[in-house]
């Protein structure tokens, strides 16, 4: 499996990918929390927001529909929320024919909300990825005075997440020969047998993955590690570009949440 | 998802959406509350991983982690087009001790919310806290509390922990969606449990049999794993009461909901969305611990007692499975 299929970074040479990887997800997290605290129904100000997710996307050159199209994967985890619609007080708009359940209006609009709520800062979420490389998020992170222990153990998590993913998928198509499945009869044995097998896939993997570990920290040693990775690299200064786009980002969250109360 | 039309038999971890909270559905308190809470925990793990492994600590986690994320690809079918796969937390717990599971259990969820939208930013703590944190506290307090028994006690209650452990990380989920007022209680609570009381048994049955199998390949593994923790008792009491918590609260909140809901706002905890039509229950001011009371320690501890004979049993099974040389031909 090669690294671009997992990572979601799209390289790019815009001036969204150029922005001071710090604003960018200081500036995310705003975004997600003014999402959040936007009252039911305040739809101008999810309109508002959706454009300049738009914006955004068209000036990073990702396209149009690209974060749109991502943020789909919320869908699902909406069955969660699909309730709210028939429990909550309010006018009723529609009685099912079973039982008692009424189709509020509250409800539905408390469920819309949420919906686009959970869309908007997934949306936001997947621009951050997409416009921002691993390292100059890890390094982000830390000049946002996240602990240096948390960040070395996430960049070592990332660097051999391909090499196990890889492994993984070995051992995936290594059961998959082995249970050779005929048209007319399944491959395999017992549920019992097939979680067996799946489970010292598990433990081999473990163990590969723990020895792994070991080489990996006797090599460092063998090369002079001290118990510290990497060299602390000196957090950038903000350019005038990135205070402005910072200045732009606060009128907006601003403007969001003044159009979304009044 | 990007790789899954390459990968066809390689389902992701999206197969188990009701689990990775997006962001949007927690309100902002309990979204902060959460991270709190993760938070502490985290500076804790870190610290206390830092001293038992010292420099081999970050290339261990780090590598651990990226384990745990690969192993939740391992899916095995279990009928109908569903499949089950591992959580991993406690696995993790068991085999590495609980602080390094915890470490590694976050390490995993946040780098699948930041890195592939798998759970949002401002509940990440909610999620890390659900399936990270109380799943490693419910394994390995379990697991303490029979390190001295037979390998088939042992066995089972690691099975009986990683399945009450999903149970764990639902119930926190459906309640924290309830009192974001994001979902009903009387639907959210029994929907939760219902689905995760099947995912957890596939989560029982990997973990059960990945340990085995670390324990006949790499015995020490395990041995060190377990008394390298500090504070024993500690983990023992904790495991034991998240454990009682979710044994008790599960059958009264889906037996008893309005009692729940009495409670949430007597604390003030409700979301604002759904606190105001409950103003108009002329019995709000009476108080909660009538006959409920007495009826909900009893259903909890129907509820223990159950999850006892099952356990036995099981252990009772495996006695007999495991005398049978297993052969495993990688």
């Amino acid at each position: 499996m090669h690294p671009t299929l997992l990572d979601r970074y799209q390289l790019k040479n815009s001036s969204i990918h150029r922005l001071d990887p710090r604003l960018k997800v200081v500036v995310t997290i705003f975004f997600i929390i003014s999402n959040v605290s936007l009252p039911d129904g305040a739809w101008g100000a999810f309109l508002l927001a959706w454009g300049v997710i738009l914006s955004v996307s068209f000036m990073a050159l990702l396209g149009i529909s690209y974060t749109a199209k991502r943020a789909m994967i919320v869908l699902p985890f909406t069955l969660t929320a699909v309730t709210i619609i028939f429990t909550m007080p309010g006018n009723s708009l529609l009685t099912l024919p079973f039982g008692s359940y009424e189709l509020t209006d509250a409800g539905l609009m408390r469920f819309v909300s949420i919906i686009i709520r959970s869309w908007l800062s997934l949306q936001m979420a997947i621009l951050l990825t997409a416009t921002t490389s691993f390292v100059d998020l890890m390094h982000a992170l830390r000049c946002l005075y996240v602990p240096q222990t948390i960040i070395e153990i996430v960049s070592f998590m990332y660097r051999y997440l391909f090499v196990l993913t890889d492994e993984t998928t070995r051992l995936l198509r290594a059961r998959e020969s082995r249970m050779a499945a005929l048209p007319d009869r399944k491959g395999g044995g017992s549920l019992m047998w097939r979680a067996r097998v799946a489970g010292h896939m598990v433990g081999q993997l473990f163990l590969r993955s723990y020895e792994r570990a070991d080489r990996v920290y006797n090599a460092m040693l063998a090369r002079g590690y001290n118990s510290q990775l990497s060299h602390p690299v000196a957090c950038p200064f903000m350019r005038s570009q990135d205070w402005t786009s910072g200045a732009v980002a606060v009128a907006i969250l601003f403007l969001l949440q003044i159009v979304g109360r009044f | 998802m990007l790789i899954l039309p390459i990968l066809p038999n390689v389902p992701l971890w999206v197969d188990n959406p009701s689990m990775h909270l997006p962001d949007g559905f927690l309100s902002l308190p309990i979204s902060l509350f959460c991270w709190l809470v993760t938070i502490a925990l985290l500076i804790v793990a870190i610290q206390r991983t830092k001293i038992e492994l010292g420099e081999r600590q970050v290339p261990l986690m780090g590598i651990m982690a990226a384990l745990i994320f690969a192993a939740q690809m391992i899916n095995f079918p279990v009928a109908g087009g569903t499949s089950g796969h591992l959580l991993g937390g406690v696995l993790a717990s068991v085999v590495l001790g609980p602080w390094a599971g915890m470490v590694v259990m976050a390490t995993v969820i946040g780098v699948q919310g930041l890195l592939f939208q798998d759970g949002g930013l401002l509940v990440m703590g909610a999620n890390i806290l659900n399936m990270g944190l109380l799943s490693s506290l419910v394994g390995y307090g379990l697991y303490r509390t029979v390190l001295g028994q037979s390998r088939a006690v042992q066995i089972a209650v690691i099975g009986g922990a990683a399945w009450l452990s999903v149970m764990t990380g639902a119930l926190a989920t459906a309640l924290q969606l309830w009192l974001s007022g994001t979902s009903p209680l009387t639907i959210v609570i029994p929907a939760m449990l219902g689905i995760h009381a099947f995912i957890g048994i596939g989560e029982a049955f990997i973990t059960v049999a990945a340990i085995t199998f670390i324990r006949q390949t790499r015995p020490d593994l395990l041995e060190t794993g377990a008394t390298t923790a500090q504070g024993g008792r500690g983990w023992m009491v904790g495991g034991l009461a998240v454990t009682a918590l979710v044994l008790i609260l599960s059958p009264w909140a889906s037996a008893d909901p309005d009692g729940l809901e009495r409670v949430a706002e007597d604390w003030h905890f409700l979301a604002r969305g759904i606190s105001a039509p409950y103003q108009i229950f002329p019995d709000y001011t009476l108080p909660f611990l009538g006959e409920t009371a007495f009826s909900t320690v009893m259903a909890g501890t129907v509820g223990a007692i159950v999850v006892a004979i099952v356990v036995m049993l099981m252990a009772r099974l495996l006695q007999k499975l495991t005398k049978a040389p297993t052969v495993f031909n990688p």
